[in-house]
């Protein structure tokens, strides 16, 4: 068991690396990775069950990300964990490398969808989830998308599949930080009133703090216990969190840091 | 003219008999069970049979996520709408991701007749044949749709199927064997070869004969695969014949011709008559009408064949 301020650790780590891999690769989207750090720690080293030795293993829980455009995120959790090295990450982007600018399942085992367009990552799950049930297993598929990305159709398709089928193994965690690409979400399309979305699509709703490492698991936990319905977990993110000048501004959403804000940022990130 | 029959109903009894050994098997439909030939299949494995709704983006996700879990995955839909509608899920879940789910894209053609333009999908061979590790896949008859169904449950990676609403004359028997990637020829002729796909292989042959009476002796050859297509023979072909026609039901622009154009132009450049849709969607009426309206019947495709040949 990993105790709390050991995953408050390793979401420090998280952020500082991707946002050293954004730099070096030149281009990528720091904001929203930022956001979602503490979330992928505490996935990865508390609630999936889940070997980085064995990313095939038939017991695995899986990780879907929908949201690829925040893998750097995901990247560096894994090499938290032990899956891949810490230099494989400088490697971000680059001609030749397991670690593209959205993630492909086919370069690296631990990744288990190729995403990036946004929007297909829940159905996709969801086809996991309905696959696991069929074989009468228990393992769970957690889900991160983006919360502009619920401005897509599929992801609602999605959303009544999900349903229909009673998907409990399957918990999404929505990344609430109300900014997406040209603005903030509630001017380019608004959401509100989110939770009554969800909640009338037949899911099981909790809405939490996605910084509070505490909160993440035991939401986590509360919502594995629900066994006949899908959950989702609205996590209240800050964009660009712990890194002052980046907090809550959509302009950087998909903007690099150069080398003077990559220290400064580095610097508050201690 | 032969016997008529349904080729939905032949692919849906082949993929039945392949589920019945093959447990991994799953079918996948958007509110379109019985339309496309997949009702005996849900009658006898309601447990394995995934009803999604009108959902074309959301069920061809879901089959990649089947798929990632050991399921075998077939998902049929109008072709019109899949991969009409969907083609960048399928690109980025099922291509990108080289997940083994095979894509059945029924009422291909303009002899889904009366529903119209809307539904006539004449698009989808371009459409899935530029995608990396997709497999493109037309059957001409009953006999060829049932073998598909049965051949595809064992390969490994992204499939099309195009195939039509209309019943098809039989043009094989039960001797016949379906291997992916492999051209059949079908009729033997001294003075040119046409190359064809899918539901164009009757009237091509029925061509072959009006041409014979026209004192030219047409080779007909059938590509049930599309893509990866049997270039070998295409060259063989060509170099015998110095002169290639393609029929195909679909544009001429992106199409089986086009496939057959590009090998051509790269290592036998030879002269090429391209017959099928030109640039234009279709209508309205009834299949019999709209082959002939786009020049598709046997009398239409032997007139373009013998006006071509004798310039
Ligand atoms: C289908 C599709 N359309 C457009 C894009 C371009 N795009 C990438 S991220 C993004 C905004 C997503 O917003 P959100 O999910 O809230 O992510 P955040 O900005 O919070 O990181 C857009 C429009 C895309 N990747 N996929
Ligand atoms: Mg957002």
């Amino acid at each position: 068991m990993t105790t709390i301020s050991q995953i408050e650790k390793h979401a420090l780590n998280i952020r500082r690396n991707l946002l050293k891999m954004i730099h070096i690769a030149g281009s990528g989207h720091p904001a929203g990775a930022l956001g979602a750090a503490d979330i992928m720690a505490a996935l990865y080293l508390e609630i999936m069950n889940y070997n980085p030795k064995k990313p095939h293993d038939e017991n695995r829980d899986i990780l879907a990300l929908s949201n690829g455009h925040i893998v750097p995120a995901q990247y560096a959790a894994l090499a938290e964990i032990g899956a891949i090295a810490v230099s494989e990450l400088w490697t971000l982007r680059q001609l030749g490398s397991r670690l593209q600018g959205h993630p492909v399942r086919t370069l690296l085992p631990f990744m288990e969808i190729t995403s990036g367009p946004l929007g297909s990552g829940l159905s996709e799950a969801a086809g996991m989830a309905l696959g696991i049930k069929m074989n009468g297993a228990r393992r769970f598929v957690y889900v991160i998308v983006g919360d502009g990305e619920l401005d897509e159709g599929n992801i609602w398709e999605g959303a009544m599949f999900t349903n229909k089928y009673a998907l409990s193994n399957l918990i999404v965690f929505v990344m609430r930080n109300n900014i997406q690409l040209d603005g903030d979400t509630e001017d380019i399309m608004p959401l509100e009133p989110l939770s009554d979305k969800w909640r009338s699509f037949g899911w099981d709703v909790s809405e939490i703090d996605g910084h509070n490492i505490k909160s993440i698991i035991e939401a986590a936990e509360r919502a594995r216990a629900i066994d006949n319905q899908p959950s989702v977990i609205i996590a209240h993110t800050i964009p660009g969190k712990g890194v002052s000048f980046m907090e809550g501004d959509y302009r950087w959403h998909g903007k690099t840091p150069d080398a003077q804000e990559l220290k400064k940022a580095l610097e508050e990130l201690k | 003219m032969s016997e008529l029959k349904s080729v939905r109903q032949a692919f849906g009894r082949g993929l039945t008999l392949a589920a019945e050994k093959q447990p991994s098997i799953v079918a996948l439909v958007p509110d379109l069970t019985n339309s496309i030939g997949f009702g005996e299949f849900a009658e006898k494995f309601p447990e394995r049979f995934i009803q999604t709704g009108i959902a074309e983006q959301n069920i061809v996700c879901v089959a990649s996520g089947l798929a990632h879990v050991g399921k075998t995955p077939f998902m049929g839909a109008y072709a019109a709408f899949s991969p009409g509608r969907n083609w960048e899920q399928i690109r980025t879940t099922i291509c990108i991701n080289d997940q083994p789910v095979k894509i059945i894209g029924s009422h291909a053609g303009l002899t889904v007749g009366p529903d119209g333009e809307t539904h006539q999908a004449l698009e989808d061979i371009a459409l899935m044949r530029v995608l990396p590790n997709m497999s493109v896949f037309a059957p001409a008859d009953a006999v060829e749709a049932e073998q598909m169904a049965l051949v595809l449950a064992r390969y490994n990676h992204p499939a099309y199927v195009r195939y039509p609403r209309a019943d098809m004359p039989l043009v094989f028997d039960n001797l016949y064997k379906f291997e992916i990637g492999k051209s059949y020829r079908i009729r033997d002729g001294r003075d040119v070869v046409i190359f064809t796909t899918g539901t164009m292989l009757a009237a091509v042959l029925e061509a072959a004969e009006l041409l014979k009476l026209k004192k030219i002796d047409a080779a007909v050859v059938h590509f049930p695969t599309i893509k990866p297509l049997d270039e070998k023979s295409i060259v063989k072909y060509a170099r015998k014949f110095s002169r290639v026609i393609t029929v195909e039901e679909h544009q001429i622009a992106g199409g089986f011709g086009s496939a057959v154009a590009e090998v051509l132009s790269a290592d036998q450049p030879t002269i090429q008559l391209r017959i099928g849709v030109n640039d234009q969607f279709g209508q309205s009426a009834a299949p019999d009408e709209l082959l002939d309206f786009y020049g598709l019947t046997a009398p239409k495709i032997a007139k373009k064949i013998k006006t071509w040949y004798n310039v």
